[in-house]
C-alpha cells in the first residue's frame, strides 16, 4: 500500500521474461516485483542465475535480442517502461534518468578511448558549459586523485578502485533520480570495497537519489542497504527492510541463505540440492524441491505475497495462511 | 612514442641485415666464379686472374660482404643486363607507377572492406553475413592473374569499355613529373582531362589488385567486429545509455580496426607479390613488370636488387602500422 | 564424436571438405578418367580451338590437346606439388619450431631471427629470387616454395610450444625425471601437432595459388605440363573467342583453394577459437 507521497520510484509489479533459447524457452523471471522508494538504497540479492541481472536489463531495456517480457509492468515514476519506445529509452531513460554502475571496473571501460570520451558520452548535444562544470565537481564528489588531468588519461592508467569511482562519476552525469548499481564491488579487494559503499551511501544521501543495488552477498546488503528483496530462481520470495530480515526472515530460503553467510552461521552450511534450470522451473514456488519445509501445495500455484509485517511481504505458503513456520 | 619507433626500427636491422647476407649469397652463387665470365670467352688464366683482382673477387669471402654493403649503401647494385643502366635507376623510374598502384587498390580495398564487413557481423547470420562469408573466402581463392585475364577479355576486347593495357594513352603526354604519381600530378597542374584518362588506365588493374585484399580486410573485420562485440565495455555502453549507431561506427569499431591493424602489413606483402603478375599482364610500368622482365631474362643483378628494395619497402611499412597501431591502442607502446 | 558432429554443423567447412575428398579422387583415379592419355601432350593441330562440345567437354587448346583432360591431370601435378611443398616447409619448420620453442638459448635466437630474414620480403619475391638462382622448372619453383613457406610453420609451433612450456603440466614431467626429448615427442608435439595441421591446409591452398603463378609467370611448369597457371599463359593469346582455353584451368584452380581455404577455416575453428580470424 502506498500513500501519494510514498510513491515508488521504481515499481517492478509481476514481471516476467522469458528467453528463447536453442533448447527452448527459459523462462528466467516468474512474477518478479519489486519496489523502489524515493531517496532509499534497496538491496536485491541472490545467487548466480536468480535473474537479477535479467531483472536489471530489463528495467534498462536492454534485454537480450531473443528475449522479452511476456507480462508485467515496470514503472519509472508512474511510466510503464515496457510500453515505451525503444528510442525514449536510450535517450532519456538509460544515461538520463537512470544511471547505471557496472560491476567489472576491469572491463567497464573501452581501452582505446580516452577516460573523459566516455564519461561525456551521454552528454553529447547537451551546452559545454553545463557539462564541464559538472564533471569536475562530480570527479571531486567521488573521491578521485588529480581531477583535472583525469579526463584525459586513459583507463589503464587508473586503479581498479579509481576506475569504479570514475563508473560511479559516468552513472551521475546525467543527474538521474535512479542508480542501478550492478555489484559494482566484487572485483575489488575489501578495503577498497568498503570505501566505495561508504561513498555509494554517501552520494545517495547527499543527492537523494534512489538506487538499487544488485548484490549476491548478504553482508553487503546490511552495511548499505534500507531496504532488500531477495531473489531466488527468477522469483522474488521476501522484501522488507534490512533490519528485519536479518534478526526475522520469514522465507525459508531467506533463512539459509543468511545461514550460509560466514559472519552468521556457525558451521559452514550449505543448502542442500542445486537452482534449477529455467527451461524446466519447478512448478509453484520455485524453491519447493529443496525446501525442508515444503508441502503439497508449494507445487501447486504460486504462493500469493502476504505482508505478515510492517512493509515486509513474503510469498510463501506458509505465511498465506498465517502458519507459522 | 618516439622510444616505440625506435625501437621498432631496431628491431628490424638484423631482418634486414639478414637479408643483405642472403642476396649476397645469392650472388656469389650464381654464377659460380664471375671471373672466366667477364674476362671473355677466350682469355688466358693470366687474364682470368687479372679480372679476379681488379673485382676483389680473389679476396676472402667476408671482405667481399663487406665491400658489397658498402655498394648497397651507396646505392650501387649494379647493371641491368637488358637495359645497361643502374638497375637503382631503373627501379627508382618504376616505383612510382606500382606505388600508384598499390595505394589505390589498398584505399578500394579499405574504403569498401571495412564497412562491409562491419555491417556483416552487426547483421550476424542474416542473408547479407552469409553472403559477405562466401563472396569473401571466394574472393581470396580466385588468381589474381586469371581474374585480371578475364577482366580484359570482357572490358577491354568484349565491350572495349576499358582500355586494354598500359597506364596512360599512347601518344598522349602523361602530366607534368612532380611525383610521378598521374593523379597527383594531373591535380597539381590542374590537367583534370589528364586525371580521368589515367583513371581510366588504373581502373582494371586496380580493382583486380584489391580483390584479395578486400576479402581480407572483410574478412578480418567482420571477426575484430563480432569480438569486440561480445566485450563488456559494448555491454556497459548499452546499459550507460550510449547511442547504437555511436557504439558500433565509433566504439566498437576502433577496436577491431585496432586488432586488425597488424593484418594490414602482411596485407601489404600480399599485395607486393599480386603486383607482379598483374602489372604483368596489363603492361603496367611498374617494379613488378620489370621483376618478370628481369627473371625471364636471366638479369639476376636486378632481381636481387629487386628483392632488396621490395624488402626494405615492406619492412618499412610494417614499422609505419606498427606506429600507427601503437597510436590507436595507447597501451602498446607502454607495453615496451 | 562431439568434434564430428561439430564440424559436421559448419556447412561450408564440410563444403571444402567435399572438394578436397573429390580432388584426391579425381586425381588418383586420372588414368582411368582420361582413357587416352596421350591426348594430353600430343594434340590434334586438325582439331585445335574447338569450343566445348559433347566430344571435348572443355573445347581443345591451340594445340588440338583436350582442355577436360589437361584440367584433370593438371589437378593431379597441383596436388603433388602442393603436398611436397608442405611436407618439406614441415619438416624443416617444425623441427626449427620446436627447437626454438623449447630451448632459451642463442639458438633460438638465431632460429627465430632466420624466420625474420625469410619473412622479411613477400613470397612471391623471394621466391622468384630463388627460382632464378636454382633455374627455371618446377623442381626448383618448389624448393623456392618450401623455402619461403617453413617460417610460417616455425613461428606456428614455437608459438605452441613457448605457451605451453608455461604449463603446468610439463613442469610435472620434468619434475618426474622425464627427459627433453620424450617430453618433446609425447607430450608437446600431440598439443603443437593440431595447429600444424590447420597451417598445412591451408597452406595447400596457398602453395596451389602460388605455384599457378609462378606457372604462368613462366618460372614453374614448363610445357607441355598440363599445370594449371601455364594453361592459362598458353590460352591468353587466342581471347576472347576461345575462352574456354583460359577459363577452364583458372576454374580448376579457383575451386581446388577453394576446398582448402573452406576446409582450412573450418578446422580452425573447430581446432581453437582463439585462433578465429572469422567464424
Amino acid at each position: 500500500m502506498t500513500s501519494p507521497q510514498t510513491t515508488p520510484r521504481l515499481d517492478i509489479r509481476d514481471l516476467s521474461v522469458t528467453v528463447q533459447t536453442d533448447e527452448g524457452e527459459a523462462k528466467i523471471l516468474d512474477r518478479a516485483s519489486l519496489m523502489l522508494m524515493p531517496g532509499s538504497i534497496h538491496g536485491l540479492v541472490g545467487e548466480s542465475g536468480c535473474g537479477k541481472s535479467t531483472l536489471m536489463r530489463a528495467v534498462l531495456g536492454i534485454l537480450p535480442k531473443r528475449g522479452r517480457a511476456s507480462q508485467g509492468e515496470i514503472l519509472l515514476d508512474g511510466r510503464d517502461l515496457l510500453k515505451t519506445s525503444a528510442t525514449e529509452l536510450q535517450s532519456e531513460v538509460r544515461g538520463g534518468q537512470i544511471g547505471f554502475i557496472p560491476q567489472d571496473p576491469y572491463q567497464a571501460f573501452n581501452p582505446v578511448f580516452k577516460v573523459g570520451t566516455q564519461l561525456l558520452e551521454t552528454m553529447r548535444g547537451k551546452p559545454a558549459a553545463q557539462r564541464d562544470a559538472n564533471i569536475m565537481s562530480l570527479l571531486r564528489s567521488v573521491q578521485l586523485p588529480d581531477p583535472e588531468h583525469a579526463l584525459d588519461r586513459y583507463p589503464h592508467q587508473f586503479s581498479g578502485g579509481q576506475r569504479q569511482r570514475l563508473l560511479i562519476a559516468a552513472a551521475l552525469v546525467s543527474t538521474p533520480s535512479v542508480v542501478l548499481a550492478d555489484e559494482p564491488t566484487t572485483a575489488l579487494d575489501v578495503t577498497t570495497q568498503a570505501q566505495i559503499l561508504k561513498l555509494l551511501r554517501g552520494l545517495a544521501e547527499a543527492r537523494g537519489l534512489s538506487m538499487l543495488f544488485v548484490t549476491h552477498d548478504f553482508g553487503v546488503v546490511a552495511q548499505l542497504c534500507d531496504t532488500v528483496t531477495v531473489m531466488y530462481a527468477g522469483q522474488t520470495v521476501e522484501s522488507g527492510p534490512v533490519r528485519q530480515i536479518l534478526t526475522a526472515p520469514l522465507h525459508p530460503y531467506t533463512r539459509m541463505l543468511l545461514a550460509c553467510h560466514p559472519d552468521r552461521g556457525t558451521a559452514l552450511a550449505g543448502i542442500p540440492g542445486s537452482v534449477s534450470s529455467p527451461l524446466r522451473p519447478p512448478s509453484g514456488c520455485r524453491f519447493h524441491p529443496r525446501c525442508p519445509s515444503a508441502r503439497p501445495d508449494c507445487s501447486a500455484a504460486v504462493p500469493p505475497v502476504t505482508e505478515p509485517g510492517d512493509r515486509h511481504s513474503v510469498r510463501c505458503v506458509l505465511h498465506a495462511m498465517g502458519v507459522a513456520a | 612514442m618516439a622510444r616505440f619507433v625506435l625501437h621498432r626500427l631496431v628491431l628490424t636491422i638484423p631482418a634486414l641485415f639478414g637479408l643483405l647476407v642472403l642476396t649476397f649469397i645469392m650472388l656469389r652463387v650464381v654464377p659460380n666464379d664471375p671471373s672466366a665470365a667477364l674476362a671473355g670467352e677466350n682469355a688466358t688464366p693470366e687474364q682470368i686472374a687479372e679480372v679476379r683482382r681488379a673485382y676483389g673477387f680473389d679476396q676472402p669471402l667476408w671482405k667481399q660482404f663487406v665491400i658489397y654493403v658498402g655498394q648497397v649503401g651507396t646505392g650501387n647494385l649494379g647493371n641491368s643486363i637488358i637495359s645497361n643502366r643502374p638497375v637503382l635507376r631503373d627501379i627508382a623510374d618504376r616505383l612510382p607507377a606500382t606505388m600508384e598502384l598499390t595505394f589505390v587498390s589498398l584505399l578500394f580495398a579499405t574504403v569498401v572492406g571495412i564497412p562491409i564487413g562491419a555491417i556483416a557481423a552487426v547483421w550476424y547470420q542474416s542473408l547479407f553475413d552469409h553472403a559477405v562469408r562466401v563472396l569473401t573466402v571466394a574472393g581470396l581463392a580466385i588468381a589474381s592473374f586469371w581474374f585480371a585475364i578475364i577482366l580484359q577479355m570482357i572490358f577491354a576486347m568484349e565491350l572495349d569499355w576499358l582500355p586494354l593495357r598500359g597506364r596512360f594513352p599512347e601518344g598522349l603526354a602523361p602530366p607534368y613529373h612532380l611525383t610521378g604519381l598521374y593523379f597527383v600530378d594531373s591535380l597539381l597542374t590542374l590537367r583534370f582531362d589528364l586525371f580521368g584518362r589515367a583513371a581510366e588506365y588504373i581502373l582494371m588493374p586496380a580493382f583486380t589488385l584489391s580483390l584479395a585484399g578486400l576479402a581480407s580486410i572483410a574478412r578480418f573485420t567482420r571477426a575484430g567486429v563480432l569480438e569486440t562485440l561480445q566485450k563488456e565495455f559494448v555491454h556497459y555502453a548499452e546499459a550507460a545509455g550510449y547511442r547504437r549507431l555511436r557504439i558500433i561506427w565509433v566504439y566498437v569499431l576502433r577496436n577491431s580496426v585496432v586488432g586488425a591493424t597488424t593484418q594490414i602489413g602482411l596485407l601489404f606483402g600480399g599485395l607486393i607479390s599480386s603486383a607482379v603478375a598483374v602489372e604483368a599482364i596489363f603492361d603496367w610500368p611498374g617494379v613488378g613488370s620489370y621483376a618478370v622482365n628481369a627473371i625471364l631474362s636471366s638479369d639476376y643483378k636486378a632481381v636481387l636488387a629487386i628483392t632488396l628494395v621490395v624488402g626494405l619497402i615492406y619492412a618499412l611499412v610494417n614499422i609505419m602500422v606498427d606506429v600507427v597501431h601503437a597510436w590507436l591502442d595507447p597501451r602498446v607502446a607502454e607495453k615496451l | 564424436m562431439l568434434i564430428l558432429k561439430k564440424f559436421l554443423r559448419d556447412v561450408p567447412a564440410v563444403l571444402g571438405f567435399g572438394i578436397i575428398v573429390a580432388l584426391c579422387l579425381i586425381a588418383l583415379l586420372s588414368p582411368l578418367i582420361i582413357s587416352d592419355l596421350e591426348r594430353i601432350y600430343d594434340g590434334d593441330l586438325a582439331a585445335r580451338l574447338q569450343p566445348p562440345s559433347l566430344e571435348f567437354w572443355f573445347g581443345t587448346d591451340s594445340l588440338g590437346r583436350d582442355v577436360f583432360a589437361r584440367v584433370i591431370v593438371g589437378s593431379r601435378g597441383a596436388l603433388q606439388v602442393a603436398l611436397s611443398v608442405v611436407a618439406l616447409a614441415i619438416g624443416i619448420g617444425v623441427p626449427a619450431g620446436l627447437y626454438a620453442g623449447y630451448t632459451n638459448g642463442w639458438g633460438s635466437q638465431l632460429v627465430m631471427r632466420l624466420t625474420d630474414v625469410f619473412l622479411a620480403v613477400p613470397q612471391l619475391i623471394l621466391a622468384l629470387s630463388v627460382a632464378q638462382l636454382i633455374g627455371r622448372g618446377l623442381g626448383s619453383a618448389m624448393a623456392a616454395l618450401a623455402l619461403t613457406y617453413w617460417p610460417f610453420f616455425c613461428r606456428t609451433v614455437y608459438g605452441e610450444v613457448r605457451r605451453l612450456r608455461n604449463a603446468l603440466f610439463i613442469e610435472a614431467q620434468q619434475c618426474l625425471g622425464a627427459s627433453t626429448p620424450r617430453i618433446l615427442f609425447v607430450h608437446v608435439l600431440p598439443n603443437v601437432a593440431s595447429a600444424v595441421i590447420v597451417r598445412a591446409t591451408i597452406g595447400m591452398g596457398f602453395t596451389i595459388m602460388t605455384t599457378a603463378v609462378l606457372g604462368f609467370l613462366g618460372v614453374g611448369a614448363t610445357p607441355p605440363n598440363p599445370d594449371w597457371g601455364l594453361a592459362v599463359a598458353e590460352g591468353r593469346d587466342y581471347l576472347p573467342q576461345s575462352w574456354w582455353t583460359v577459363a577452364f584451368p583458372g576454374l580448376g584452380i579457383f575451386i581446388t583453394v577453394l576446398g582448402f581455404n573452406l576446409f582450412g577455416d573450418g578446422l580452425r575453428d573447430l581446432v581453437d577459437p582463439r585462433l578465429r580470424r572469422s567464424r
